[in-house]
């Protein structure tokens, strides 16, 4: 149905067709360009599965729980080698593996677009003004649009799906890191300065410091988004999880289906408690903390007793 | 040369601030401005800080004393009107020459501490000196220093999550002392800290102010502290600066209603001096005089008692109008002088440590200088009257209206038979 059938005031435009066009002159022009990225990304996430796979699993499994160690609880470490063994016995590894590579490569990108840009817009008002209806328009947008022009632009594979992965992954890391700027306590900013601190100095030694905690909270954000935009990357021949889940749909295998969310749920679970620990909560019990808390104790201890 | 001068300092919160200025001093008031979207936080305030002093911005919430502060460091840019910090203006001051008034000229304590709670406590009081780029082994021999000026030493390794209200704000307090510099702003500091905690603070600040001479900006809404640390004290009232002056000044002679009803509810007695309720003895006996010129003293200014003084203006003793009557009809030669309750006490002494004295002896309280020399006395009366809130109206005139020590009209008036 057309709108000059439902109203006489509101002209019919051809949105579809301007972005259609404007994909076609982007994608002919930087038609270079595009493909320079898209080799490049290439052999960055291939190296990165590579890397990932050529690590023995019952290994990687090991190294994985340590890191939950590190950064949680051995309570967590346990879980989590237990999770990932099942990953493992369902014969989920590799696919589990080329996600995980995408995710890590995804956010890795989206962070380091994300949390300057934050900053900026912690900073300046314009900045925020302009950024913030971008941010609404990429949240808001439907996922799977970013797909089509992505095909255009990149072609077939891991590239298109990275590409729609970090722009609907950006967003929160952008809004948590100017919250999480805006948030530090005033009077500790005011403190920086009355005692005659840059601006840079300002933002490097109170202000970023003090938002860790948020920003780490926008980081665990992306990275779920990139999890869940991974997997739907899977329809445009990304390798990985996503592919199961989409093969299934279309043999109609519930096994397999099963099968690979449930890894999908492993990793995101996984990826979320790690990456929630950096920021701060339930990080107590690692032993990265028990480390710090016993260096700490045996400098004041040194320190009072003069030796 | 004062250590900061504000002249006219006005401060506006809203679009185009400087028309707030124009209508104020046009006699418009804080209402009218805020009909026009305007916030008048500070209005003219005008005030000078000598080196080496405490002064006092004294006022309730609202009333602007933060602003104030916020402006003499520029924090906050004055509207209008100049701050001049050792004869820098340093209100034309670019960025960088600001922040090198800052570094080396005035540093700040801050209500809530403003520590970084992700620095351990050495650091912390380093802050200063890491922002001026100072090496790490200076600053961190000068911050340990500076904590053990507040009692913090060997707590350099410790995180400030791990220490109390209290000990945070010393941090603050080394924080500023390490920094090195003259003029110390104190926005509130301790106002968040329990009473024991902050009487404590108050003690130890007045202690290090004493050692190491700075001076000192201190704003606070707690009258008591304000009458304790302030040499100068600043009355705040919506924007404007009401009264400057002593505590005492601001205690006897307000200028206005509003300091007036503020002040009341002070506890005078840890306010006013010995000196400022003292009175003149109507008249002394010379030592070298008998029970008879004692008593003709005595019966002419109808004495209760009389004090015996040395030519050298000491203190020898006091004797009884009973006692001398007695003795003159016994007829003694000696004076019946009463010295074992006698209590001595000095000038500066405030009044609430003179009652335990003042109750364990029937006798008037003596004020001596340092030398000894008889300057005054407190009768009991007196010093009621004072607490009372009234002008003391004992047996002479009171040191209100006199300068202290004894005029020589007070010796010449006594008849001393030689």
């Amino acid at each position: 149905m057309n709108a000059d059938e439902l109203s006489v005031v509101i002209p019919s435009l051809p949105v579809g067709e301007w972005v259609d066009t404007a994909v076609d002159w982007l994608s002919s022009t930087f038609r270079e360009v595009f493909r320079a990225v898209s080799d490049v990304v290439d052999i960055l996430i291939n190296g990165l599965i590579d890397l990932l796979l050529a690590v023995p699993t019952d290994l990687m499994i090991v190294l994985l729980a340590l890191l939950g160690l590190l950064l949680r609880s051995w309570q967590f470490a346990v879980g989590a080698a237990l999770a990932l063994a099942l990953v493992v016995a369902m014969g989920m590894w590799v696919p589990a593996m080329q996600t995980l590579a995408m995710v890590v490569v995804a956010t890795v990108v989206a962070v380091l677009i994300a949390v300057p840009i934050g900053i900026l817009a912690a900073r300046s008002r314009v900045v925020s003004n302009l950024v913030r209806p971008v941010l609404d328009f990429m949240q808001t947008m439907p996922a799977f649009v970013y797909l089509i022009p992505a095909i255009f632009f990149f072609g077939i594979g891991y590239v298109p799906g990275l590409f729609a992965t970090i722009l609907f992954a950006l967003p929160p890391g952008v809004r948590l890191t100017e919250l999480g700027i805006r948030q530090v306590d005033a009077e500790t900013v005011e403190a920086g300065q009355a005692f005659g601190a840059t601006p840079r100095q300002i933002l490097r030694g109170i202000q970023v410091p003090l938002a860790v905690p948020t920003i780490m909270a926008g980081i665990n954000q992306v990275i779920m988004l990139a999890l869940s935009m991974a997997v739907i990357a899977g329809m445009v021949g990304a390798d990985g999880l996503g592919k199961k889940v989409v093969e299934s749909i279309s043999t109609i295998n519930i096994g397999l289906g099963a099968e690979a969310g449930l890894s999908v749920v492993v990793l995101a679970i996984y990826l979320d408690r790690l990456t929630a620990s950096i920021g701060g909560s339930g990080a107590e019990k690692s032993l990265g903390a028990m480390i710090r808390r016993s260096k700490n104790r045996s400098v004041a201890q040194r320190a009072t007793t003069g030796i | 040369m004062p250590a900061i001068e504000a002249n006219g300092v006005f401060k506006i919160f809203g679009r185009r601030p400087e028309r707030g200025v124009r209508a104020l001093q046009q006699g418009k008031t804080r209402d009218d401005l805020r009909k026009q979207g305007l916030t008048a936080a500070v209005i003219d305030a005008s005030f000078t800080v000598d080196p080496g002093e405490i002064f006092v911005v004294m006022g309730l919430s609202g009333s602007g004393k933060s602003t104030l502060i916020r402006t003499v460091n520029r924090l906050l840019d004055p509207t209008a009107g100049s701050v001049v910090i050792h004869g820098t203006d340093i209100s034309s001051l670019d960025a960088a020459a600001l922040r090198r008034v800052r570094r080396e000229k005035i540093s700040m304590v801050f209500q809530h501490f403003a520590l970084l709670p992700h620095r351990t406590v050495g650091e912390n009081a380093a802050y200063g000196l890491k922002v001026q780029g100072v090496n790490r082994a200076d600053r961190e021999a000068r911050a340990e220093e500076a904590l053990g000026m507040v009692g913090l030493g060997g707590w350099g390794a410790s995180m400030p999550s791990e220490l109390s209200g209290g000990m945070r704000q010393r941090v603050g307090l080394a924080r500023a002392l390490a920094a090195g510099t003259d003029i110390m702003l104190m926005d509130e500091a301790f106002s968040a800290l329990d009473p024991l905690i902050r009487r404590e603070m108050q003690d130890q600040l007045i202690d290090l102010q004493q050692r190491l001479d700075k001076t000192i900006l201190f704003i606070t809404h707690d009258l008591n502290e304000a009458m304790r640390l302030g040499d100068h004290i600043a009355m705040m009232r919506d924007g404007r600066i009401e009264q400057i002056g002593t505590a005492e000044e601001i205690l006897n002679n307000p200028v206005n209603n509003y300091v007036a009803e503020f002040v009341q509810d002070v506890d005078r007695t840890r306010v006013l001096t010995a000196a400022n309720v003292m009175e003149q003895p109507v008249a002394v006996l010379g030592s070298g005089a008998g029970p008879q010129a004692a008593h003709k003293l005595m019966r002419e200014h109808q004495l209760p008692w009389l004090l015996v003084v040395n030519r050298d203006r000491t203190v020898h003793g006091l004797v009884w109008s009973s006692e001398v009557a007695t003795a003159v009809r016994e007829g003694q030669d000696g004076l019946p002088l009463y010295r074992d309750g006698l209590r001595f006490t000095t000038p500066d002494t405030t009044l609430n440590d003179l009652f335990v004295d003042a109750a364990s002896s029937p006798a008037p309280l003596v004020v001596r200088d340092d030398d000894g020399h008889l300057v005054g006395v407190i009768p009991d009366v007196t010093l009621l009257t004072a607490m009372a809130n009234g002008q003391p109206t004992g047996n002479g005139q009171t040191l209100e209206s006199s300068p202290p020590g004894i005029p020589d009209s007070a010796m010449t008036g006594t008849e001393v038979p030689q």
